[in-house]
């Protein structure tokens, strides 16, 4: 091998950045900061959408505590949020790692860089994978709830105002229904599987316990979801529901407005995607790390834009952490 | 930029630093977040009550030390930065300001009953 560094082949060609440094960073830096200011917009879009809808239903929106309760291996214990920080936890420390690494490229120390790099990358795939259980809680539901005609979403508490999950006392009747196939009605529609239990099942089981009411998606003074009286909750149910929801699912959910799925979803898999992406780009480097192209080439620099890249999606998070589960 | 071996400690210790801010920062969140102080939660400025604006400002305070000190954005030059930072501050400023409003006003709407859609 020569003595001398091994260029990245772009010396003279100006589209390329060639030699010359504005504002004193280099070109590939540069653009690295200016996609992350338009990528701070795209999602600066999403989460003032977010806010929009939000304020629209600013009298209805689900309580983020009430909807994010779960942590691993605790079933049924209601831990608000405690997984969320969890995550957020795993995501500021591996920017750290990834500073670190940065910093130990500055040094030109590659097996810093290569261990720093190695920790980033694990903690982006623990990141992604939580992000992956919290969605399939999120999809999968817990209490399951009423829907209204006017797609308002009822549920059901207890003379203690704790949530009770529907299936805890629909009663089992007697049904023709069965599971929709392609052979039965439009050869393009189906069903994967049947519901467990259908309205009038709900509505009897709950006719059936007395103690039992009914809880709206409303806010009252106090921010907690308006729980009306026994008779108001019968009514509400004989007039107005006309189907059970479970989980949630682009059109439906047993959380609230549909909205908040929709922006659920699309926010946080926006984000989870970005975290992915990132993980891909950080294996790219991590593997030229190894290969020793930096150390050729007389410059970490481009541990430094991954770098970048990494801190720009922990940032992202940290906004999505306080609108989504704290305000 | 470059980091020559003299400042080396004192860069590890940056970091190690803005990362035990951070963390403070988060721990303070989630207890405020699970505990909601009652007189935090009751009091309101400008149509938010005070937790939330708690948040928000610790939210930026954090997205500071992120920028500043991971992204080493102290280390680049003022118009660099502010080419980066004040364009997105004014434009995500200009955005929630009139997105807000426009769904403030629409549950307005709804509200006074000019649209009938809770049936």
């Amino acid at each position: 091998m020569d003595a001398t560094a091994v260029k990245t082949g772009t010396e003279g060609k100006i589209w390329g950045g060639g030699d010359s440094q504005p504002l004193k960073a280099s070109y590939g830096k540069m653009m690295m900061w200016f996609f992350i200011l338009s990528d701070a917009l795209t999602f600066s879009g999403f989460l003032a959408a977010y806010g929009f809808s939000r304020f629209k239903f600013i009298n209805q929106w689900p309580i983020a505590d009430e909807v994010f309760t779960h942590f691993p291996f605790l079933h049924g214990v209601d831990a608000p949020m405690y997984y969320v920080a969890l995550m957020t936890f795993i995501l500021i420390f591996s920017s750290v790692t990834m500073v670190l690494a940065v910093d130990a490229g500055h040094q030109m120390k590659k097996n810093k860089v290569i261990w720093y790099m190695f920790f980033t990358i694990l903690g982006g795939f623990v990141f992604v994978g939580s992000q992956a259980w919290e969605w399939a809680n999120f999809i999968s539901g817990e209490y399951g709830a009423i829907e209204t005609k006017g797609g308002k979403i009822l549920q059901v508490v207890n003379a203690e105002g704790e949530q009770v999950a529907l299936e805890s006392f629909a009663v089992e009747l007697p049904s023709d229904r069965t599971q929709l196939t392609k052979s039965e009605a439009l050869w393009y529609e189906s069903e994967s599987s049947m519901p467990d239990f259908e309205l009038a099942e709900v509505v009897e089981g709950f006719k059936a316990n007395p103690d039992l009411l009914v809880r709206t998606q409303m806010l009252n003074e106090a921010g907690e979801k308006t729980i009306l009286s026994r008779e108001a909750s019968l009514a509400k149910l004989e007039n107005d529901a006309i189907g059970v929801v479970q989980g949630a699912n682009l059109v439906h959910n047993e959380y609230g407005p549909p909205l908040f799925a929709d922006f659920f979803f699309f926010i946080t898999g926006f984000h989870g995607f970005h975290v992915f992406s990132g993980v891909i780009i950080n294996i790219i480097i991590f593997i030229n790390v190894i290969l020793g192209t930096y150390e050729r080439r007389g410059s970490y620099e481009m541990v430094e834009k991954v770098g970048l890249y990494w801190h720009f999606v922990d940032l992202v998070w940290v906004f999505v952490f306080t609108f989504f589960y704290l305000v | 930029m470059a980091h020559d071996a003299s400042n080396h400690g004192s860069a590890t210790k940056r970091i190690w630093t803005v990362f035990a801010i951070l963390s403070v920062v988060t721990i303070v969140e989630v207890i405020l977040g699970i505990i909601r102080p009652e007189f935090l939660v009751e009091t309101h400025l400008l149509r938010m009550h005070l937790l939330n604006w708690i948040f928000i400002i610790l939210t930026l305070y954090k997205a500071y030390y992120i920028t500043w000190a991971f992204m080493h954005m102290e280390h680049e030059t003022k118009g660099l930065r502010r080419s980066i930072v004040w364009t997105g501050i004014f434009l995500v400023c200009y955005l929630i300001f009139i997105l807000l409003t426009e769904g403030d006003y629409i549950f307005d709407v709804y509200r006074d009953g000019y649209i009938s859609w809770d049936f």
